[in-house]
This record gives structure tokens, C-alpha cells and sequence, in this order.
């Protein structure tokens, strides 16, 4: 698949002796020497990424890293001083003025920390604002802004002013307003760090669920690892204007590329990493349905159980067997399973967070089953599997 | 010891330079002007007191309810009362026409300085020089341009009272949050849309102040310039003083200080209610 979003080499200078600054970086020289002797500080140091169409690409790194000008140079809010960026096929910095505009109200969408929602507007003249800037008429912008207002829940608020509504609401509006111009690419500049940590919980769902119905490309900044973790399709980790590593949640967590990102995911709450499938057992020995009792009783008996997962001919989940029951069974001579009663279990979704997984197993003596979306079983979790993933900190829980 | 610099000596010879080569087109200019404005007076006059009164009620109701109409009312009418009716009238259409003169070049021109640092840099000392420089100073020279009368006097309002309009203007637009300029250029604003949809509305209170700044500016003129021929309440306390009559002088005063007042207010708070 071809990249989206290119960045060869950009380089943000800061200061006013940028062209002297420019000759120290190419000759290497650190970042403390440039400073020191030009007075211009390194915002970017040659960053290099590809972002491919419908990620959601997660920038992160603590204040001062560079990642909002890393941002901001994708719609050239802050000029990059070198490098090219490349997207859709076109060079963004070669374009005019006026070319610059039309990609800015096309191709591009912000959302930002503070939600930059206009005080002097209604909620609905906000989130039309991109459209009115496009010259949509009227009846129209308005149209859609209300049909976007809705999808971010927000409808019969149309009417308000930003300033009557909470700080989620506001977001939900810059959100809105954002969608409301169709762009292939959503910018999001630490958009949820200003929300109480609940809110800012129900925002990254609402932010998942959006993405999986329009299936943009999202550049997402944030400083905090959770949510980049829990959001991200792949994050970048950046310090000091540049990228320490690039990869899925699941690889910065197993292998970090250096000792700095280590620490920066250290003390990462894995149970609200890692799901399901991420710390679920294969399940074995299973039991068929259309087996004997006396088959299924030695089944359990070589693997040294006392009960077994029951699953019709498609893997689908008929629930637990105990021992006991399968004794009963035989001694009435049924000829299959069937005629057993089953155990309930509960069961969860691949896409479980660890979190809720550990209530759900102080309830139940049985293991939980993992289920997909036909309802077949895919795996069990264990008391001992959960504590597993628990007391390894990296995330490496991969039992299989 | 520093030799003199022959300062007096260039600004004269600069005065003397354009009043011979311009002083007739000025001359023309002024008595174009004077004649202009000498007619809105004359309509103003020929206005009904009472309706003067009604409509200023109207306008002090829109701005600020039951309590400042009363007040504005009872302003008028003392002066009615006191027969200083055409003379208020008559400063009143000066400082008004002064300030929306004011108003007009102030607020483009203070958009003009919020966006370019560098006008900003060259006008900044020129709005310090207009507005600390005693209007005698440059009085004398207006009235050789534009001979004696209320053209003048307006260039002489101008030039005390533009400064404000320009000033705030330019504060309101730099005050609008640098995140709001942002979001506006994310979604693609030209510079005009940006000016248009989000600086002018958010610098609006501002601006609003500008005005009102200005107009009272204007009106803190009007005694100066009585003294150049402007005539109106300011010829009263003028001549008050010239006869030591105190009482008259109170009277006119007390006019401009009700005038001012009714002015303040509405312009303060018309259109935020």
C-alpha cells in the first residue's frame, strides 16, 4: 500500500540565524553546540515517517518533544525549514497560497488541545465553519453540520454557545466540526488532554467507534501513553525532535527499542493494554459434543482436569462439563454429550480489556471463554493467566 | 557648548512651503467642508426639540432599560430649559462628525497596524506625538490651511481623538487567542475570511471601546475648539470667561458634562445588551 502521508527529512529551526543552524546540523553537530553558538534551537531533526491510509498514527513523546510541530508542519501551520512532505502524491510546500488553502479545506481537518471552538458562534455555526469557509451555501453547510453534531451525540445543542457547554461537549463540537468537511486526513493535537480522565475514557471509545465507520487517516498527539496505547494502530515515539521508535502498541510494549522508551512505557497499567486475546490460553483438551461420555471422561482424565469445554461441530461453545456429570452420564449409558447438563460459563470477546477480565474471574470458579464474533471458542483465561500478564510489566503474555 | 539647532527655523520654512503652494486648494477644501457640515447643522436645527429628546430616549432605552433613559431625558431637558438647545446641537454635530471621521481611518488603519509590525513601529511614536502635543502648537498652523471655523476645529479633534480607535483596534485583534487564528487557518481561511468571521467579532468589545474612547475624545475638544471659530457650547464657557461670569460658564460646562454623559453611556452599552 503507498503511504498517505510522507516525511523525508523534516527539519523545524527555531531562532533567527536558521541558515547557520541548518550548515551545524548537517555537520552533526548537537543540538546543545547549535544553540549555543547560533541562539536557534532544533524543534525537528530530520524526521522521516509514512502514514498509511485509514491508520490511526499516534504521536507521542513528552512536552517539547517536537510532536506539535511535527503536526502542524502537516498542514504547514509552522513551516518546516527543510525536508519535503509529501501528501497524496503532492509536495505540500511547493504549493501557493491559494493552492495551500484548498488542500487545507479539502485534504486536512484539526482538532485541538484547547478545542478552539469560536465563543461568538452557536454550536451549529461552528461546526459549519469549514464548510462556510468552502462558500458551501447555506442550507447545506448547516445540513451537514447537523447530521455530524449527531453522530458525535450532540444533537438539540445546536442552538447553544460554546461557552454553556462542558469541556467534553466542546471537544465533541471541535470534532464535529472537523468531520464536517470530509477530509481524508483528521489532525488531532492532543485533543482529549484537557478532559477529566472519564470523559477523556469515553471520548477515545467514541473516537474508535467514528474511525470504524468512516475510516479516516488519523494523526493523533498525545503525551500520554494509555491512550496511545489503547488508540493507537501504531504509534511513533518522539524525543528531542526525533523518532525513537515506530511500531504497533503491542511491539513498543514487547520490544522498545532503546532504554528511554522503555522507561516512558514503564509503569504502563497493562490490564488496561493488553484484551483478551493477549493473555487467553488455547483451549485444550476440548470436548465435542458428539463424543461419549467414557471418551470425554479420559480425555480429562490424560490431561489431569476435573471438568472440559463442550463445543458443537462449527466450535461454537455448548458450555462446561464437570467430571462428575460425565460419570452420571456414562453410568446411564447416553450416547453423547447431549445428554449432559452443562455448567454456565461466562464468556468475553477477543477485544476484553484485562481490566474488566479481572472482575469478571473473582466471580466464577470456571475459566472464562474467549469467544469471536461467530461465538466460536478461541481461548480461556485463567485466574493464573491474568496474574501472569499482571506481574510481567513489559506485556509479554503471550502464552500459547 | 552644542551649537542651536535650527529646528523653529525648518518647521517654519515646511509651513511656509505649503501654505504657498497648497494653501488655496486647502482654502477650498475647508470651505467645501464647512459647507457641508454647516448644513447638517442647519437639518439638525431644524429638528423639533422634543423629537431630538424622543429619539435619544429611544436609543438611552435600547442601551440601558428605564434608569438611563430617565436620566438622559432629564440631561435634555435641563438644557432646553437653559436655552443652550442650538448651541448643544451644534457641538453635538461636531463631535460626532469628528469621531466617525476618527472611527473611519482609526479602525482600518488599526487592522492595518495589527498585521504588519512594521507600520506599527512608524505610527506608534506618531500616535504618541498626536495625542501628548498641546493643540496650540498646532492650531496656528491649521488655521493658516484652513482659515478660522469648525474645519479646523475637526482637524484639530482628528488629531487628538484618532488615536484611541486606532489603538484598540489593534489590541482587540491581537488580543483574539492565538488557538482560535489557528483553527481558523486549519480549515483553510483566506486572510480576509479570517479578518471577517473571526478577529473583527472577537475584537468587537474592544473596538466598541475604541469608539466610545473616541467619541468622548472628540467632545473634550469642543472648547478649544470654540476658541478657533467651531462655535457652540464651548463659545459660552468662552465668553463666560472673557465676561467672569461664572454662572453662564457653570451652565455651559454643566451642558458638555450631561452631553458627555448621555454619549458615554449609550455608546458603551448599545448593542451588548
Amino acid at each position: 500500500m503507498e503511504p498517505l502521508i510522507q516525511l523525508r527529512n523534516v527539519t523545524k529551526l527555531f531562532g533567527s540565524r536558521v541558515d547557520a543552524a541548518k550548515r551545524l546540523l548537517q555537520e552533526q553537530q548537537s543540538k546543545e553546540v547549535i544553540r549555543k553558538t547560533t541562539g536557534s534551537t532544533v524543534a525537528l531533526n530530520q524526521v522521516n515517517l509514512e502514514i498509511f491510509p485509514g491508520e490511526l498514527f499516534v504521536i507521542m513523546g513528552l512536552s517539547g518533544s517536537g510532536k506539535s510541530t511535527l503536526l502542524r508542519c502537516l498542514n504547514r501551520l509552522i513551516e518546516p525549514t527543510d525536508g519535503s512532505v509529501v501528501i497524496d502524491g503532492q509536495d505540500i510546500l511547493e504549493f501557493s497560497k491559494t493552492e495551500l488553502n484548498l488542500f487545507r479545506q479539502r485534504k486536512t481537518a484539526m482538532v485541538f488541545q484547547k478545542f478552539g471552538l469560536f465563543p461568538h458562534r452557536t454550536v451549529i455555526d461552528n461546526a459549519a465553519f469549514g464548510l462556510e469557509v468552502q462558500n458551501v451555501d447555506k442550507e447545506r453547510r448547516l445540513h451537514i453540520a447537523r447530521e455530524k453534531l449527531s453522530l458525535v451525540g450532540l444533537e438539540g445543542w445546536e442552538n447553544h454557545y460554546p461557552g454553556q457547554l462542558s469541556g467534553g461537549m466542546q471537544q465533541r463540537v471541535g470534532l464535529a466540526r472537523a468531520l464536517a468537511c470530509d477530509p481524508d486526513i483528521l489532525l488531532m493535537d492532543e485533543a482529549f488532554s484537557a478532559l477529566d480522565p472519564l470523559i477523556r475514557d469515553e471520548m477515545q471509545t467514541e473516537l474508535l467507534q467514528i474511525q470504524q465507520l468512516l475510516h479516516k487517516t488519523i494523526v493523533f498527539i498525545t503525551h500520554d501513553v494509555k491512550e496511545a496505547l489503547r488508540i493507537g494502530d501504531r504509534i511513533a515515539l518522539m524525543k528531542d525532535g526525533e523518532i525513537v521508535q515506530v511500531g504497533t502498541p503491542e511491539e513498543i510494549l514487547t520490544h522498545p527499542a532503546d532504554d528511554y522508551v522503555a522507561r516512558f512505557i514503564k509503569g504502563v497499567d497493562v490490564t488496561r493494554v493488553l484484551v483478551a486475546q493477549d493473555v487467553m490460553k488455547r483451549p485444550s483438551p476440548l470436548l465435542r459434543e458428539k463424543d461419549g461420555p467414557t471418551v470425554a471422561l479420559r480425555v480429562l482424565r490424560e490431561a489431569g482436569l476435573s471438568s472440559g469445554f463442550v463445543v458443537d461441530d462449527t466450535r461454537r461453545l455448548r458450555g462446561l462439563v464437570t467430571a462428575d456429570e460425565l460419570v452420571q452420564a456414562a453410568e446411564s449409558s447416553g450416547r453423547t454429550l447431549a445428554v449432559c447438563s452443562y455448567e454456565e460459563v461466562l464468556c468475553v470477546s477477543e477485544s476484553t480489556p484485562l481490566e474488566e477480565l479481572v472482575s469478571m474471574i473473582v466471580t466464577t470458579r470456571f475459566p472464562l471463554a474467549v469467544l469471536n464474533d461467530q461465538l466460536q471458542l478461541q481461548g480461556l483465561v485463567l485466574k493464573s493467566s491474568i496474574l501472569e500478564a499482571m506481574a510481567h510489566q513489559r506485556g509479554a503474555a503471550y502464552a500459547t | 557648548m552644542l551649537p542651536k539647532l535650527p529646528l523653529d527655523q525648518w518647521v517654519n520654512h515646511v509651513v511656509e512651503w505649503v501654505y504657498n503652494h497648497y494653501g488655496t486648494l486647502l482654502g477650498s477644501i475647508a470651505q467645501v467642508v464647512k459647507t457641508a457640515i454647516d448644513s447638517v447643522n442647519q437639518a439638525a436645527l431644524v429638528v423639533p426639540w422634543w423629537l431630538v429628546i424622543v429619539v435619544f430616549a429611544c436609543l438611552a432605552y435600547l442601551a440601558g432599560k428605564w434608569k438611563l433613559m430617565a436620566g438622559t431625558v432629564l440631561g435634555l431637558l435641563l438644557i432646553y430649559d437653559l436655552s443652550l438647545w442650538q448651541e448643544m446641537i451644534t457641538t453635538l454635530v461636531l463631535a460626532v462628525i469628528s469621531a466617525f471621521i476618527s472611527i473611519l481611518i482609526g479602525i482600518p488603519l488599526g487592522i492595518c497596524t495589527a498585521k504588519s509590525i512594521r507600520l506599527h513601529r512608524v505610527l506608534a511614536p506618531l500616535l504618541d506625538l498626536m495625542q501628548t502635543m498641546p493643540p496650540f502648537v498646532y492650531l496656528v498652523p491649521v488655521l493658516l490651511f484652513f482659515n478660522i471655523g469648525v474645519v479646523p476645529a475637526i482637524f484639530a479633534t482628528l488629531v487628538f481623538a484618532l488615536a484611541p480607535a486606532i489603538r484598540l483596534t489593534r489590541i482587540g485583534i491581537l488580543q483574539v487567542p492565538e488557538e482560535m487564528v489557528e483553527a481558523a487557518r486549519a480549515f483553510g481561511s483566506t486572510d480576509l475570511q479570517l479578518l471577517w468571521k473571526v478577529q473583527l467579532p472577537l475584537a468587537l468589545p474592544t473596538i466598541k471601546a475604541g469608539i466610545n474612547q473616541t467619541l468622548l475624545l472628540a467632545l473634550s475638544m469642543v472648547v478649544i475648539a470654540a476658541m478657533i471659530g467651531a462655535g457652540g457650547l464651548g463659545a459660552n464657557v468662552m465668553s463666560a470667561l472673557e465676561t467672569v461670569d461664572v454662572g453662564k460658564g457653570f451652565e455651559a460646562g454643566l451642558s458638555i458634562v450631561i452631553l458627555a454623559i448621555i454619549l458615554d453611556r449609550i455608546s458603551q452599552k448599545i448593542g451588548s445588551a
